[in-house]
């Protein structure tokens, strides 16, 4: 089971609570977390990644903990405490004003 | 009795403004879509209870949302949470994606950026919604970067009419300050195949066949900031407007200039007679008379608040060259606000009611023509757009 941590926006959209769980088969990558986030709650499609390139949006961010994993290549595997559940992967909108 | 239904669309969410056939005391729903810019919302001609909102984000993109009852339930079509992972793809309402098949689309060129170099196009948000005058399923949108799209699905999804991005002059296109949107779509009662557009900074562009092939209509418009003035793209249009009875005659308002056409945009003329200043974003017509019309000067380009910092809607009752100041009810002193491209429209009524949104959080009303006006709302968020149904 993996926990995902939504921006504030993004939980209102889809109607979530603090945190939303996911089965997602292996290797657990943040491509794969978002195919299944995606897929179970369309209304996030190109929310969090853009629908044509499939690059993430550039004022968010993505975090294990403390670790960035921002830049991390969609399709490395995530952290063994993502991929277990131990932690939730956060994804944080940057803190650009508004 | 009628009722009137206000549309208010701003940089944190979207408010929805209602009042019986007397216009005078009003109720707010809101905010809606708190915290998210709502450039737009609009009301289907065919079905005042259908509506659809542009929400978007710098964060999170684009998202489109509808209701089906008068605002009261929304919902973003195709983005229903589904209970099986496995299902069947949904609609992606808010997937907005030039159309570059070789069957209808064009291939993604690149457009004019600030600094003269080329860009190629990007979707960044959608700035109008225009729903179909007999269909309610059907809804035409401009975007940025300029393109216009249409739905015949209810919005859950959208295909590029690229014949309009791909129109020769393009690579000539470039982003005014707000950056290179469609920012109004005008439909014409009676000749679904007629359709006008206005891009800044593009100009204004006409098609005669329902959106498949497009033609820029922007002769006698003057630009000093071109290099050639009388270009035949490159102007900053900041708004258009027809009345239904009269589809031949456009009204615009220009970065500088208000201007007008008769021959559906053949050929245009200045008509800023004797305005304080002829820079503006908004012009709306008369819901009865199509030679009254409305703009609200502001003093410049660099300086957007009203001449003097007094707030003041201008009328003209012939059509331009002339124009009467209204200015009761309205702040005459110390006023610095600004009234966006989208911000201003006008009910059905008799008399006709006309309202504006200001960039200070305040919505206007005038149930007699512009003669006299309330703030029919006050510290909202900054004002993006303004729409209006009149209810039966």
């Amino acid at each position: 089971m993996i926990r995902v941590v939504l921006p504030h926006p993004l939980r209102r959209l889809a109607r979530l609570g603090p945190e939303v769980e996911l089965e997602c088969c292996e290797p657990v990558t943040l491509r794969a977390v978002l195919d299944v986030l995606e897929a179970r709650y369309p209304v996030l499609s190109g929310t969090i990644r853009d629908h044509v390139t499939g690059q993430r949006r550039p004022f968010l961010r993505i975090f294990a903990g403390e670790e960035d994993l921002s830049h991390l290549s969609p399709d490395a595997p995530l952290p063994t405490a993502v991929a277990t559940g131990a932690e939730p992967l956060l994804i944080v909108g940057a803190i650009a004003g508004g | 009795m009628s009722q009137v239904r206000v549309l208010v669309g701003t940089k944190k969410g979207a408010f929805l403004l209602t009042a019986d056939g007397k216009r005078r005391q009003w109720e707010v729903q809101g905010p809606l879509f708190n915290g998210w810019e709502i450039y737009h919302l609009k009301g289907s001609p065919a079905d005042p209870n259908r509506l659809y909102a542009s929400q978007t984000s710098g964060w999170f993109g684009q998202i489109i949302q509808r209701s089906d009852d008068g605002g009261r339930t929304w919902f973003t079509p195709g983005g229903e949470k589904l209970p099986d992972p496995y299902s069947p793809p949904a609609g992606t309402s808010n997937r907005f994606v030039y159309d570059t098949s070789p069957e209808t689309g064009r291939p993604l060129t690149t457009h004019q950026w600030y600094d003269g170099t080329q860009h190629p196009w990007e979707f960044k948000r959608v700035w109008h919604l225009e729903p179909s005058l007999d269909d309610p399923d059907t809804v035409y949108a401009g975007v940025e970067d300029a393109a216009l799209f249409r739905s015949t699905d209810g919005g859950r999804s959208w295909q590029e009419l690229a014949g309009l991005r791909g129109h020769e002059t393009g690579a000539q296109w470039q982003p005014g300050a707000g950056g290179l949107c469609l920012h109004t779509i005008l439909l014409v009662p009676g000749n679904p195949e007629r359709l006008f557009v206005a891009i800044s900074a593009a100009g204004v562009f006409r098609s005669d066949d329902g959106g498949r092939s497009w033609k820029p209509i922007n002769r006698g418009l003057k630009s000093n900031f071109l290099p050639d003035p009388d270009a035949a793209v490159g102007h900053c249009v900041h708004r258009i407007a027809l009345h239904p009875a009269r589809p031949n005659v456009l009204f615009m308002q220009k970065h500088w200039d208000v201007m007008r056409s008769d021959d559906a945009g053949e050929s245009w003329r200045e008509v800023s007679g004797n305005l304080p200043s002829d820079f503006g974003f908004p012009i709306a017509v008369h819901a009865h008379e199509p030679e009254t019309i409305y703009v609200v000067p502001i003093h410049s380009d660099a300086e957007h608040y009203p001449p003097e910092g007094r707030l003041r809607v201008y009328r003209s009752r012939i059509g331009g060259g002339e124009w009467e100041p209204l200015t009761n009810g309205l702040p005459q002193r110390h006023c610095y606000v600004n009234v966006l491209r989208g911000a201003m429209a006008v009910d059905r009524l008799d008399p006709c009611g006309v309202y504006f949104g200001t960039t200070g959080g305040q919505v206007y009303a005038s149930a007699d023509a512009g003669s006299s006006w309330q703030a029919i709302a006050e510290h909202l968020p900054a004002v993006l757009s303004v729409e209006v149904q009149t209810l039966p």
